[in-house]
């Protein structure tokens, strides 16, 4: 299952608002940080919006909120605004061919653990997931220069 | 694995749970120990209440090779909070099973659905864990089904990633 560049944007946004729940996020502000289009970016924030994940507020100070449960809310549920999720079939003119329904047996495994994983991992554990990245690439943690001499 | 249902997170039931959770994060009196031959009842009903069966069997014979006391590389612990056992877990250190250097291995798990999401799971875990780092294995791995959210989700809430293996099985009708 290879993600679209909008579900990409929704997830990069959703964990942007879930990790400050107490700020207004702007869509400004995660173009930026991501290097993504605005334009772009505008429109999956209004979907996260109509799916209920991000508040949206407008005015000064205004922009988005996360008003989801990040112990319950999964990337499945987000990806699935984005994606689309349903069984596969063979390609055009491979219906009839026993090679066709083995290759969709195959892919559709793959994309079954893909779900799975999806389903599995909620915003709070990708958030965690985040917080020991950082910590790995934190400078306390990396081995300390030679001494010179 | 024992299965534990569905996720639920509404109506009156899930409300109860989570009163009840609340109660026993507030008490932070979970006492993790080892299995006891008086607990059984109540581990065969924790897991009656996850799977929706009743294995008496099955539990007496688990305790028989894992519960009694001397167990090196054997683990069946329950969590009591006050003197109600609230969930259990059980797992062994296998030895190079798959051709796998000696690593923990997690095969039961189960928490009371009145008590979810206070606490209880995430200490059966923290427990079991200790027990393998003192029996010297620096890898824990479980399985489950793949449509369990419920159990998928709480193992990698605790840090759990993918493992490099790839279950296989087939049909012998």
């Amino acid at each position: 299952m290879k993600l679209q560049t909008s579900t990409m944007l929704a997830l990069y946004s959703v964990l942007e608002a879930a990790s400050h729940p107490e700020k207004q996020v702007s869509a400004a502000e995660i173009a930026e940080r991501y290097g993504v289009s605005a334009h772009h970016l505008a429109k999956v924030l209004r979907e996260l919006g109509r799916a209920g994940i991000l508040d949206s507020s407008r005015g000064v100070g205004g922009g988005y909120r996360f008003c989801g449960n990040a112990k319950r809310l999964t990337l499945m549920d987000v990806i699935e605004h984005f994606e689309d999720i349903g069984a596969r079939a063979p390609e055009p003119g491979m219906a009839e061919s026993d090679v066709g329904w083995a290759i969709v047996r195959v892919l559709t495994e793959i994309d079954d653990i893909a779900k799975a994983t999806f389903r599995s991992i909620t915003i709070e554990t990708l958030l965690k997931l985040v917080a020991r990245e950082q910590q790995a690439k934190s400078p306390a943690t990396l081995p300390a220069p030679e001494q010179a001499g | 694995m024992p299965d534990l249902p569905s996720k639920s997170s509404s109506g009156r039931g899930a409300a109860d749970a989570g009163k009840a959770a609340s109660a026993i994060k507030a008490a932070s009196a979970i006492n993790v120990r080892a299995v006891e031959s008086r607990d059984l009842n109540d581990v065969i009903a924790v897991d009656a209440e996850a799977s929706g069966l009743e294995k008496v069997d099955y539990w007496y014979e688990l305790f028989h090779r894992y519960g009694t006391r001397g167990r090196q590389q054997r683990f069946f612990l329950v969590a009591e909070v006050g003197s109600r056992i609230q969930g259990f877990i059980i797992g062994e250190v296998r030895d190079w099973e798959f051709g796998s250097p000696p690593c923990g291995w997690v095969f039961g798990v189960a928490v009371r659905r009145n008590a979810r999401l206070g606490g209880v799971g995430s200490a059966l875990i923290g427990a079991i864990l200790e027990c393998f780092r003192r029996a010297g294995v620096e890898k824990v791995r479980t399985m489950t089904g793949r449509d369990n959210n419920l159990v998928l989700s709480f193992f990698r809430s605790q840090g759990m990633m993918a493992a490099p293996f790839i279950p296989l099985e087939l049909d012998l009708k």
